[in-house]
């Protein structure tokens, strides 16, 4: 019915006492996620909002709640501990938030992940959301920051880079009746966890996805790798968006990934591969539904 | 700032600590100091001298000054000659391939060991972003542009993925090091100095690490060495906390005004050349605004990411900074607001239209939470700004006053 998270997925936050996190951990309980537990270091036995248990550490919080997920929210000079704490937990997903963390501590984590049981999505990403059947998609699962009415439960893969594109992408597929199984924001970092092919591959395989909707933007080449996989592999419709066609190059453009450096990773590589791939590129990014809707 | 550029003398002081050969020489401000640290570098037996201006930008050998005076490295026999090229730059506003027209004011001048190059090559550390390790580049062709080899001779180009646990191994930088031509002795000089290089990139956080030219010098007794005769480092911004000394190399002269103004509200906002202001929420959702606007036919005046947030601090902040750019015609505003109620959002824009005294077209497209609302106090506020329910309606009309 979905990738990644379901409605019963056990869900434990890192950095739940920040603001940020408070916030957005309230907000995922209101939309009906098993927030499980809380994990500040230093604030075993409080409670968040009088109900969830808080513990020091991300391994016993899990041995205790059952958590298989978690959520960092842990600002960035901590953050890639947290996740190395995530991932030696034996966590099975781990959705890291947090935006600002230094490249080299990403490219550490991503090594430390090889031969892991963990999936890592982020950071500096949304997170991710599997909508509910409930008013306003509630009683889904919601991990990270993304706004929950916007989503309806249904059949079609959102997988993106970017956080405001894609709740643009899934509010137009709602607006015109189409719900989704799973949206996915992987982040606009150059070091990240899961790319868009791996997503792709869960969606791909996910026999409640129909169709799938993946956004990209300039910079690296990993719309460019999705693109040729799906060429040869793919068994479902898929459209796209690249933003970026007028960046100029040379200049990161506000998410540290986003940059044409050396020629590689403009626009324009990234659509022509998409085409090449049978993907339907929406030109405008008011028409990412309906470039979909067509090939349906 | 996602990531900072240091200048060439700021490079070859990391570079050095991390032991790297460079030429010697010091950075000066005025002619006065840099006769005297070439007096030094005569003194301790150099023949020759270069002077080097320090600005972000390649291709300053062959710039030209505003005034007519061509180059921005020379290479000098005396300390007069030194004291006269340097007093003919400093102050002075050079163009480049990559300035623009506008050119760049020269602050600060290298004063630097002319060394006499036996041979040239490339060397760089950059991330791979496909495979997430650290790539060394290396090439046997220096001292030119290493996108126009891999163009023309992609085989001149040798590449090694590192393993970031392990780190450069000694026989890697060996390998590197008879990869670009060297034997004998110079197989070890060359394999200290990449892996110097490596260990820069790494310890401060670079982004980037390029040698360019990197080089075999004659000594003065004959023998040869190896040394970094130019280089370029920029540093990731998000490691600068733990950087404190790289930090403080920042020089607010390189970076364009309206974009040192914008992060100090922690906007995003990088200046563009078009007539279409545009203010969004979020990089994607910002680029693809100004891709819609170029799709209807108008040009975007730059990019602007005002945050998740975009509080009325911010959105003001963010008005008084594009009106500054005199190209604007138009400015478009688009949020989603997905957590955020869209009606303060459209309080805080009716409040930056107000403080800024906005006579500039606006339009401005709201979608999210409490949108109606939103719409509603924007109707309501006597402003004259122009309403759109989709980006690509919102894209048409400013477009169309941008053009009118």
């Amino acid at each position: 019915m979905a990738i990644l998270v379901k409605p019963d997925t056990k869900l434990l936050v890192q950095g739940i006492t920040g603001s940020f996190g408070a916030r957005h951990t309230q907000l995922s309980i209101e939309y009906g996620t098993q927030v499980v537990a809380g994990v500040t270091p230093g604030k075993a036995g409080q409670k968040f909002q009088d109900t969830v248990p808080i513990f020091d550490g991300v391994a016993e919080a899990a041995r205790e709640t059952g958590a298989t997920a978690s959520a960092i929210f842990v600002p960035p000079p901590f953050a890639a501990d947290a996740i190395l704490e995530a991932i030696d937990a034996g966590l099975e997903l781990v959705v890291a938030i947090t935006e600002g963390i230094p490249v080299r501590d990403m490219i550490e984590v991503k090594a430390a992940i090889n031969g892991s049981a963990t999936r890592l999505i982020g950071p500096n990403c949304p997170g991710v959301v599997t909508p509910g059947t409930d008013k306003d998609s509630h009683g889904g699962c919601r991990i990270g920051i993304a706004p929950g009415y916007i989503h309806k439960a249904g059949d079609i893969g959102v997988v993106s880079r970017s956080g405001t594109l894609t709740y643009e992408a899934v509010w137009q597929l709602t607006c015109n009746g189409l719900g989704q199984s799973t949206c996915v924001g992987i982040g606009g970092d150059p070091v990240p966890g899961s790319t868009h092919l791996d997503i792709i591959k869960l969606f791909n395989d996910d026999p409640d996805t129909r169709g799938i909707i993946m956004i990209g933007e300039i910079g690296g080449s990993a719309e460019e790798e999705a693109a040729a996989w799906i060429k040869e592999n793919c068994k479902k419709p898929v459209a796209g968006f690249i933003a970026g066609t007028t960046a100029p190059p040379g200049r990161r453009m506000g998410h540290a990934g986003a940059i044409i450096s050396g020629g590689k990773g403009t626009a324009e590589a990234k659509i022509a591969a998409m085409e090449d791939a049978g993907i339907s590129v929406a030109e405008t990014p008011s028409q990412m539904a309906e470039a979909l809707i067509k090939i349906l | 700032m996602e990531e900072m550029n240091l200048h060439e003398y700021q490079a070859k002081q990391l570079l050095a600590s991390h032991g790297v050969e460079v030429p010697g020489g010091q950075p000066c401000t005025t002619a006065d100091e840099a006769r005297n640290i070439a007096e030094g570098l005569f003194a301790a037996g150099q023949e020759m001298v270069v002077l080097k201006i320090q600005i972000h930008s390649g291709g300053r050998g062959k710039g030209v000054f505003k005034d007519g005076f061509k180059g921005g490295v020379h290479l000098c026999k005396s300390a007069d000659d030194v004291h006269e090229k340097a007093k003919a730059m400093l102050g002075n506003t050079i163009v480049t391939k990559q300035t623009g027209e506008a050119g760049r004011q020269v602050h600060t001048l290298l004063v630097a060991s002319g060394e006499k190059i036996v041979d040239e090559f490339y060397l760089a550390v950059l991330l791979d972003r496909e495979t997430s390790q650290p790539l060394i580049m290396a090439s046997r062709e220096g001292g030119v542009d290493i996108e126009e080899v891999a163009e023309t001779n992609p085989d001149a180009i040798v590449k090694l993925n590192v393993d970031p646990l392990l780190g450069l191994q000694p026989y890697q930088a060996r390998n590197l090091a008879k990869a670009l031509g060297l034997s004998g002795k110079l197989i070890h000089h060359g394999a200290k100095l990449i892996a110097g290089v490596y260990k820069t990139w790494w310890e401060c956080d670079a982004s980037m690490v390029e040698i360019n030219p990197l080089c075999i010098v004659e000594n003065a007794d004959g023998s040869q060495k190896i040394a970094a005769v130019d280089a370029k480092i920029s540093v990731d911004a998000n490691a600068l906390y733990r950087h404190k000394d790289i930090a403080e190399m920042r020089d607010l002269n390189e970076e364009a005004e309206l974009e040192v103004e914008a992060s100090k509200y922690d906007l995003n906002y990088i200046k563009l050349d078009g007539s279409v202001a545009c203010l969004v929420n979020g990089a994607g959702l910002a680029m693809a605004t100004m891709d819609a606007i170029k799709h209807y036919g108008g040009d975007p005046a730059n990019f602007l990411d005002v945050g998740g947030s975009a509080s009325t601090e911010q959105v003001t902040a963010a008005f008084q900074i594009v009106l500054k750019d005199p190209n604007v015609k138009a400015i478009l505003v688009n949020i989603f607001g997905g957590i955020m109620n869209c009606n303060t959002i459209a309080e805080g824009v009716v409040a930056a239209a107000e403080a800024t005294h906005l006579k500039l077209p606006l339009v401005v497209r709201l979608e999210g939470n409490n949108v109606a609302a939103g719409r509603k106090t924007l109707a309501d506020s006597g402003l004259t700004l122009i309403g759109a329910d989709s980006m690509a309606e919102a894209a048409q009309k400013v477009v169309a006053e941008a053009t009118a």
